[in-house]
């Protein structure tokens, strides 16, 4: 397993045989599902077109609230292995920000892990998105949406 | 007992205070910090008037947790990673 903060852009397909090594080590040959998300940033915002973003995070604590959630989910959902990788600093319209990937006997557990992940990462990680366009520029606002789908896991036994 | 405030985002760009240390009596709780800053002055009444999430020494917490001598506790605004 693997919480990864850094600047710097990602390959996909080295974080992807990363995980698929760690849930190999733990259980080889019982791993039958891998996912994988990647989330990027959208050109746009409510108000219309954005730069990108620039992202704020807490030192110390970001890495620690990452490596807590990826081990909550192997827990929860039986992983062989599960990792994430947040970007930090500014990055700009289509790139990568955030992967997250499960490995599982079983491709349901797979899923869940990864919308997990995802969802609660959204909740208690701390990371401030603030997108720029030019030099101006707004922190985003935390989503209703985002509290709701955290809640969800929150509330399933 | 002393411990240090670290803020960030909107919490640390409002206060124009990023990181500083706090003389506090003992068994002070994370409310008690909070109504403390509230009258520190105007900008921190402000940034406190919000949602404000608190973190004792690097993990989540709520404003009912007791402090010790040396603890990091940050105040921020709701994260919005992802």
């Amino acid at each position: 397993m693997f919480a990864l903060v850094q600047a710097e852009d990602f390959d996909q397909g080295e974080l992807y045989a990363r995980l698929k090594q760690s849930a190999d080590e733990k259980a080889c040959g019982n791993t039958g599902a891998i996912v994988t998300f990647t989330g990027l940033v959208r050109d746009f915002n409510n108000a219309g077109d954005i730069d990108g973003i620039e992202l704020e995070h807490y030192p110390g604590m970001t890495e620690k609230a990452l490596m807590l959630l990826v081990e909550q989910a192997i827990e929860r959902f039986s992983l062989n292995s599960a990792g994430a990788l947040h970007r930090v600093g500014r990055i700009y319209n289509n790139e990568q920000i955030v992967w997250v990937g499960a490995a599982a006997p079983h491709r349901q557990a797979a899923f869940d892990a990864a919308s997990f992940l995802m969802d609660m990462l959204k909740q208690s990680v701390p990371l401030w998105k603030k997108e720029f366009k030019g030099d101006q520029s707004e922190w985003v606002a935390a989503k209703a949406s985002d509290d709701k789908a955290a809640l969800k896991w929150m509330q399933k036994t | 007992m002393q411990i240090t405030v670290k803020t960030f985002a909107q919490t640390r760009e409002i206060t124009g205070e990023d990181k500083f240390a706090l003389n506090l009596s003992d068994n002070s709780t994370i409310a008690t910090v909070i109504s403390q800053l509230k009258h520190r002055n105007d900008k921190w009444a402000l940034a406190l008037e919000g949602s404000v999430l608190t973190a004792r020494n690097q993990e989540l917490c709520d404003l009912q947790t007791v402090l010790s001598d040396g603890d990091e506790l940050a105040l921020f605004p709701p994260v919005t990673g992802g």
